[in-house]
């Protein structure tokens, strides 16, 4: 560990003095009999951006949640201030000038926007009535207030993208005014637009002398906006500083050393035999009569999908996978026609999709279920006789997969729901490894990811690729599209907008055409 | 503060973000509404058909009689109802309402006499009993955390076995008076009592306590993380429900004019018919009171299409049945066309 050479650092965390406006001091959590913090120190001034960074799993969430009165420590102090305090719950923190937002989002699905952000603080009539009919209007000034003018407050909480619900949970922290922000993870559903407005608000509340805690696994948003960075690593804070770079970071953040942050790319494919071609394709109700458009990807080949959110890109994963299906398309598989009209055709076809839900907790994944169960849930008629499985083969292959993919987890056994997040995700590529799919479609597995876990999803996708695995990727990290497809296509209102290959390829490139106001004429995207 | 940072409107493209469109106003309320607005369409139907069927059967139209007793027959199911959409919309179920009306129908058959101030006394208490049993219900669902279901069901003996301890045998009896103001045979005046609890919804509706209801309904755990007190709040929304179950207990006993110690039963089950016709989601957090008095209506004008219909009373809970099947199945349908509208 190389810990003392990475410390460009200033004040050690644990010597909070009475600047700190909000403190933890060896704070200790357990769930469970495992330890989420051990001994941990942080501080935070007030007027400073601070971040807390870490792998997943560091403990960054648990004291966010212990500094926002969700949990309580089970040793150690928190000082508010300077000092000693416990919260009985969040809205004691609330009332004591701490707002957060937390990871889970906290919208309430079946009720207004409006009523949403201004919960608690309706406007009212005689009798402390509410007034509903005012609702909407005071939502709409306040959110009008905050930059926001694109988020109707008259729909539901579910009616809305998970971006917009993203915001809405953010503006109604900062529209109480906190003393102190806490934000988990408030960017990972955010399109760079958003998260330009978010660190506008943070700049603002900064500059009011607000002390702002926040956690990302973007490091190019940590190094832009936090002041000083705190590192932790397995429940502990490694140390804050001031400046760091990214390498540094992610050496101490791991305790190993990550040579390059991408792997290189195998060799671009062949495209004479393509794996997989899809023509005539149409996303969304506004694109009726358009022409459709298609694409084809090769073996080998790892196959970019870009462009700002909401431009079409789950649908076009889920209609290839058949759930639903493009309601007109033509597919061709290894240059043979193919029709997919539902997930089962898809699979049979040799298809595998990684679809990390929006909320990655709906989608994919059985929570609840061993890893086991997860892994081998699409080739289970394979693996049993008369409807009976087959254990000692299921658990044959579930350890070898385990292994190649280097999923962390105590056994086969664990549920998948209490792997983190990169973990989960490495559980969904190896289901349709398992069988033997041979073109994958990977939407947004690294979002959530830590920076660690990410890599080792990369150097996955490098050396499937260069086993002759087809593979389309969506991600809504640029960087990563950029650095990380032999060619990327930039959606753009549920059509291609640009096909990019290097040397035109890079995070700039495709951030223009996401953004661009009409579609060139598509490049190469047959 | 000042600021001089990006807005996050779509800048100067209006197609730019196809999720920030508008759509108007009206279309939100209807498709915010839409179990509310599906039940009083039913509702109306049923009424134009029993009218129809009656004038054809009688050569005149319903008259004061029949909307009289109508609106009397209904009022203890659209009492009942009333209490189990609070409990419904907080993501729990109540089966002890047929209990809490057994209960307090034995009471009232049996304590109910004297000066009209006694009345007003005993009738108070009798709705404290609700109360009671309410808090019973409410403490081992909030505070035990154990499922309203199981908890309920077994409410649901005890009240019952309370209710025969009272009242072993049909009997007592209610004085006249006491009928002719709570189920007035001369006059549809119980619709006084409909807008008392429709008033006292759209009151509930703008509350704190509303939106905590509706709150933990929606997402227990978001509610408590935004300071919603979700024990006190279940607490309170099952002793306010058994308040309006012992209302709907002193209703029937007046409309029956004695007491029974098992009429209460059916209610269980039909407020639960109530609540789903009513469009309030058996998921919680969403729906409304006048809705479940709407399909307590529902149920009551599908009694007279039935009677009028000429079918065989030993039919009746078959077609009942089948008209409830219909109504959810429509009820989906159309929710389905509504979202796929968007």
């Amino acid at each position: 560990m190389s810990a003392g050479s990475a410390a460009v650092g200033d004040n050690p965390p644990a010597a909070s003095g009475p600047a700190a406006a909000i403190a933890a001091q060896r704070v200790g959590k357990s769930f469970g009999g495992v330890e989420a913090l051990r001994a941990a120190s942080f501080a935070a001034r007030p007027g400073e951006v601070h971040a807390l960074v870490g792998e997943n799993g560091a403990g960054k969430s648990t004291l966010i949640k212990i500094m926002g009165g969700r949990l309580a420590p089970d040793s150690g102090t928190l000082l508010l201030d300077g000092r000693s305090v416990r919260f009985a719950g969040p809205a004691e923190a609330a009332r004591r000038g701490i707002g957060t937002v937390f990871q889970e989002l906290t919208l309430l699905p079946w009720m207004s926007v409006a009523e949403n952000l201004l919960i608690g603080r309706e406007p009212r009539a005689a009798l402390g009535l509410i007034r509903r009919a005012a609702l909407a209007p005071e939502a709409e000034a306040v959110l009008a207030g905050l930059g926001i003018t694109h988020i109707d407050p008259r729909a539901l909480a579910a009616e809305i993208s998970l971006a917009e619900r993203q915001i809405i949970e953010i503006a109604r922290v900062i529209l109480r005014v906190p003393r102190i922000l806490l934000l988990d993870e408030p960017s990972s559903s955010l399109v760079e637009r958003e998260v330009t407005w978010l660190f506008a608000r943070i700049r603002e509340l900064r500059a009011a002398g607000t002390a702002i805690v926040f956690t990302s696994h973007r490091w190019n948003e940590i190094t832009s906006i936090a002041d000083r960075i705190t590192i932790f690593r397995n429940g502990a804070e490694v140390g804050t500083f001031s400046g760091i770079d990214e390498a540094e970071a992610i050496t101490l953040m791991t305790g190993r050393r990550v040579e390059a942050r991408y792997p290189a790319l195998p060799a671009a494919p062949a495209a004479e035999r393509p794996a997989f071609e899809l023509a005539g394709a149409t996303l969304g109700a506004t694109q009726d009569g358009a022409p459709g458009f298609g694409f084809s990807l090769a073996w080998g080949e790892i196959l970019g999908v870009g462009g700002l959110a909401g431009q079409g890109h789950r649908e076009l994963f889920l209609g290839l996978f058949g759930a639903p299906p493009f309601r007109r398309s033509a597919i061709r598989v290894d240059g043979r026609p193919v029709r997919i009209a539902r997930p089962a055709d898809a699979i049979h076809a040799g298809l595998g999709i990684a679809l990390v839900p929006e909320d990655r907790k709906s989608e994919g994944l059985l929570l609840p279920l061993p890893v086991r169960d997860n892994l081998t849930l699409p080739i289970l008629s394979r693996l049993s006789i008369g409807g009976v499985i087959r254990g000692g083969a299921e658990r044959r292959m579930t350890r070898e997969i385990i292994t190649s993919l280097g999923i962390r987890t105590p056994s086969a056994a664990q549920p998948v729901g209490a792997l983190s997040g990169g973990n989960q995700q490495k559980v969904l590529v190896g289901r349709w490894l398992l069988a033997e799919s041979r073109i994958l479609l990977l939407y947004d597995v690294t979002r959530g990811v830590d920076i660690a876990t990410k890599h080792e999803l990369y150097e996955l996708m490098a050396r499937l690729a260069g086993e002759g695995r087809a593979i389309l990727f969506y991600s809504s990290d640029t960087e990563e599209l950029a650095r990380l497809c032999h060619r990327v296509l930039v959606l753009r209102q549920g059509r291609i907008a640009a096909s990019l290959a290097p040397p035109a390829l890079d995070a700039e490139a495709i951030v223009a055409a996401a953004m661009r106001e009409a579609p060139p004429p598509a490049a190469h995207a047959a | 503060m000042p600021r001089e940072s990006p807005d996050l409107a779509p800048a100067g493209a209006p197609d730019d973000e196809p999720a920030g469109t508008r759509r108007p106003r009206a279309a939100h309320i209807i498709g915010q509404n839409i179990g509310l607005i599906l039940a009083l369409s039913i509702l109306l139907v049923s009424v134009v058909v029993f009218t129809g069927l009656f004038a054809f059967e009688q050569r005149r139209l319903p008259g004061n009689f029949e909307i009289t007793s109508s609106v009397n027959n209904t009022m203890p199911l659209a009492l009942a109802a009333s209490g189990q959409t609070l409990v419904v919309l907080t993501r729990g179920i109540d089966l002890s309402v047929g209990g809490v009306i057994d209960l307090t129908n034995a009471l009232a058959a049996i304590f109910l006499a004297g000066s009209v101030l006694h009345m007003i006394v005993v009738s108070a208490l009798i709705l404290l009993v609700g109360a009671a049993a309410g808090l019973l219900n409410g403490l081992l669902v909030g505070l035990g955390r154990l499922q309203p279901i199981v908890v309920t069901l077994a409410t649901l003996s005890i009240f019952q076995g309370l209710a025969i301890r009272v009242l072993p045998q049909p009997g007592g009896s209610v004085p006249t008076g006491y009928t002719a103001v709570l189920v007035n045979p001369n006059a549809p005046s119980a619709l006084l009592f409909v807008g008392l609890a429709v008033l006292g919804w759209m009151a509930l509706r703008r509350s704190r306590l509303g939106v905590a209801i509706f709150a933990i309904g929606n997402d227990e755990q978001a509610a408590i993380t935004l300071g919603i007190r979700a024990q006190r709040t279940k607490i309170i929304a099952y002793t306010l429900s058994g308040v309006l179950y012992a209302a709907g207990g002193l209703f029937l006993a007046a409309s029956a004019t004695s007491g029974d110690a098992t009429t209460g039963d059916v209610y269980t089950l039909t407020s639960i018919v109530a609540v789903v016709l009513g469009g309030v989601s058996l998921f919680g957090g969403r729906g409304s009171a006048i809705g479940a008095i709407g399909g307590a209506f529902i149920t009551t004008m599908i009694v007279n299409i039935l009677f009028f219909a000429h079918i065989d009373p030993l039919y009746q809970s078959f077609y009942e049945g089948l008209f409830l099947v219909i109504a959810v199945v429509l009820g989906a349908a159309v929710g389905r066309l509504a979202r796929r509208a968007r």
